[in-house]
């Protein structure tokens, strides 16, 4: 009896070490990554994880969901400070000055050193380098990337008597158009609003206010190397102040519409134009029991909007063959044309690399929707994605004092000096 | 005689010191468990509140500052004073409103005659749901316009106004805690012995008499034991504001706890977080302190 026992615990024993053992051949590496839009890019994340892993089976990328981009900063640099520093995460493209402060990342000009990669690394588009690159050196590899895109219900458009086919092109004809879209019961309470720009924290606050500087001659609200900030330049005072006149006129909602509900207010019909991302495209096509346009972000001065969403990043202190591993999955990612135009085509992010827009796939698909080029036409406009140094606190003073002009509880004025005041007692440490 | 005393005297001291022993003993496991998890991390806390500990210090490591962190959390940190007073308004609010409406619901629950269980089972599942479920669900609720208050009152943003965010939530927070409450008046009505009734209604007493001079004196003990519990719960429940607000608009639904949250993960200040930490525990403890021995003196014990 004693022996068949021990026999059983040899056995059970064995059996535990066979995953050990196998986990030799085959290098496993943990990716968390963000999602902020809806229509379930995770799935098609986790398709391209397996197909990769058919066509490399000694190398196995487990996506790990982590929430938004803010959420997955977090999840990551809890991981780099208790020692558990991944080899490859998708993370935010303005995290790159706070993970750089660290210490913490490699550049790929050390690894693309032959002709292929540096055809790889120099083939993305310029606008969605400027989140990625530093001091001459790429830090970010683009992959989910955006600018801000003006969607409007073109149905509502020919009810209120404007040309579904002209949307507002100017700051001014914006307000005229939404305050002819706004429609309100016999009460005097408003059912539907015209315009929607989401500015709650939760969301991305900060991005939204810059569709309102840089549409002022490409004004942007930081300086290029992450450490200064302009919250009190009078131009971004004017910019917040005609956002919240949208609200104060009555054609978009007091308070601070939410970022994660304004797709669904749109599809519902309870918004006529809304400014989201392009990520969230392929979602509102599928979805939109209604017949719709995008168009670029209505001017001031200038056309403009902030690029945005997600890039690949390498980090040091992992074994070597987990960093060759991550590096050449993110090249089998983002170096093959078909793949960039499919993941453009199955999510609407922008396809990072010209050359997918070349594709037979893309041209088809983009003859069939022409809503599909809206974000790369705008990309000539677009600028950098607010960053700075210690991007997670800079960016909570920003977004709460948009929150606080939004609500009214301080003047548009009061709230960007108060920033600026806030912002610079963190960013000068980095000066 | 006198030896006999001593003797027993003698017997007595060694059985004393035995029993000493035994209990020390017997309490060991949960002294490591308090010490390793309680007691060194508060110890941590307070030690890592005394330096600069932020993203600019990531790779020199931490600054000695002594108590600035402090001096600047009192003086010019102005979230950490919106969020003191909000956590002192839900404090303020919900445990009286969900004591309030436990007890209603108790005396209901016990008065019903038939689907005594049902009633039960209705009134304390939203305890049973977890925080951030029950954030979800309020989220729907609150969605304007096309949400399930949206139905009834199209124009209420209640979440999207600094004046309003903060009863929204403890609505929700009364609704999620009362039910749990409620557990323990229910067991704290059946403790209380029916011939007291009796002799109320010999003595005249209508049934408005009964439950103030009987019911609500025998429920003291439970009453203590309960505001302890929802005092802490007006500190501890934060999950909702990581689906629901964030702490916004402009930090109106911010509470302590989760401003720490966001100061130790979103923003890696440790140094701030930790001083939030150990003003945090300062208040729950005093505030227990100060509610065991006020209300004990004045208990009946059934």
């Amino acid at each position: 009896m004693k022996k068949t026992f021990f026999l059983l615990l040899v056995c059970l024993l064995l059996i535990g070490l066979v995953p050990f053992v196998q986990a030799q051949d085959v290098i496993e590496l943990d990716m968390y990554f963000p999602v902020s839009v809806g229509g379930g890019p995770d799935a098609l994340i986790t398709a391209l994880c397996d197909e990769f892993h058919q066509e490399y089976p000694n190398i196995k990328v487990n996506p790990v969901y982590a929430g938004s981009y803010a959420d997955t900063r977090t999840k990551v640099l809890a991981a780099i400070q208790a020692g558990n520093t991944p080899a490859i995460a998708l993370m935010f493209s303005i995290d790159l000055y706070q993970l750089y402060s660290m210490d913490v990342l490699y550049d790929y000009d050390s690894f693309a050193t032959d002709k292929a990669g540096q055809k790889w690394l120099n083939g993305f588009y310029d606008g969605f380098m400027q989140n990625s690159r530093l001091n001459e050196k790429t830090y970010g590899i683009p992959w989910q990337r955006s600018t801000i895109i003006m969607y409007y219900n073109k149905d509502m458009f020919r009810e209120a008597g404007l040309d579904p086919e002209m949307p507002p092109t100017t700051w001014a004809e914006l307000k005229d158009y939404a305050q002819k879209l706004t429609v309100k019961d016999a009460a005097g309470n408003t059912t539907r609003y015209g315009v929607q720009v989401p500015s709650d924290k939760a969301g991305y606050a900060y991005w939204m206010l810059q569709t309102f500087t840089l549409t002022q001659d490409g004004f942007n609200i930081m300086s290029p190397d992450g450490t200064e900030v302009f919250f009190n330049d009078p131009r971004t005072i004017k910019g917040l102040e005609f956002w919240k006149s949208l609200s104060d006129d009555g054609c978009q909602a007091p308070g601070t519409p939410k970022w994660s509900t304004t797709v669904s207010d749109f599809l519902e019909q309870k918004v006529a134009i809304m400014y989201h991302t392009t990520g969230n495209l392929t979602n509102v096509r599928k979805n939109a029991k209604f017949d719709f346009g995008t168009s670029r972000l209505p001017a001031d001065t200038s056309y403009g909007s902030p690029t945005g969403g997600g890039n690949f990043y390498l980090f040091k202190g992992v074994p070597e063959e987990e960093t060759k591993a991550a590096y050449t999955f993110i090249q089998w990612m983002t170096n093959n044309p078909e793949r960039v135009a499919q993941w453009s085509i199955d999510t609407g992010y922008v396809a990072t690399r010209p050359e997918a827009y070349e594709t037979q796939r893309m041209i088809d698909y983009a003859n069939d929707f022409p809503s599909a080029l809206t974000a790369r036409d705008q990309l000539e406009f677009a600028h950098a994605e607010f960053s700075v140094y210690d991007q997670g606190a800079v960016q909570d003073i920003l977004d709460t004092a948009i929150e606080a002009a939004m609500t009214g509880t301080k003047t548009p004025e009061k709230a960007m000096q108060d920033a600026q005041i806030a912002a610079d007692a963190i960013l000068v440490d980095y000066r | 005689m006198q030896t006999n005393i001593q003797r027993i005297d003698q017997a007595n001291r060694l059985k004393k010191r035995r029993t000493t022993w035994l209990a020390w003993l017997m309490l060991l496991p949960s002294m490591i468990i308090l010490a390793v998890f309680t007691l060194y991390p508060i110890g941590e806390s307070v030690y890592m509140s005394l330096f600069k500990n932020n993203m600019s210090t990531f790779v020199t490591g931490p600054v000695w500052v002594g108590l600035q962190n402090y001096v600047n959390l009192f003086t010019r940190d102005a979230v950490f004073k919106k969020a003191f007073y909000n956590n002192l308004i839900i404090a303020a609010v919900t445990i009286p409103s969900s004591v309030t409406l436990a007890v209603a619901m108790a005396l209901f629950t016990n008065k019903v005659g038939r689907g005594k269980s049902f009633v039960r089972v209705a009134y304390f599942y939203p305890a049973l749901l977890p925080m951030v479920a029950v954030a979800n669900i309020w989220l729907f609720i609150y969605t304007p316009m096309y949400g399930l208050l949206g139905y009834i009152a199209p124009t209420w943003r209640l979440l999207e106004n600094v004046d309003t965010v903060q009863w929204a939530l403890i609505i929700m927070l009364v609704w999620k805690q009362a039910g749990y409450v409620m557990i323990f008046y229910i067991s704290g009505l059946q403790g209380i012995d029916q011939e007291m009734y009796e002799a109320a209604k010999i003595d005249g007493a209508n049934s408005v008499q009964a439950f103030w001079h009987v019911t609500w004196p025998m429920l003291k003990p439970t009453t203590i034991y309960v505001m302890i519990i929802t005092m802490t719960n007006a500190y501890k429940m934060v999950d909702h504001l990581y689906i629901m607000t964030k702490g916004g608009p402009d930090n109106a639904s911010n509470m302590l706890l989760f401003y720490v949250y966001q100061k130790a993960f979103d923003q890696s200040n440790v140094g701030v977080a930790s001083a939030v930490t150990v003003v945090l525990i300062v208040i729950l403890l005093l505030a227990t302190v100060v509610q065991f021995y006020t209300q004990d003196k004045r208990t009946f014990y059934a």
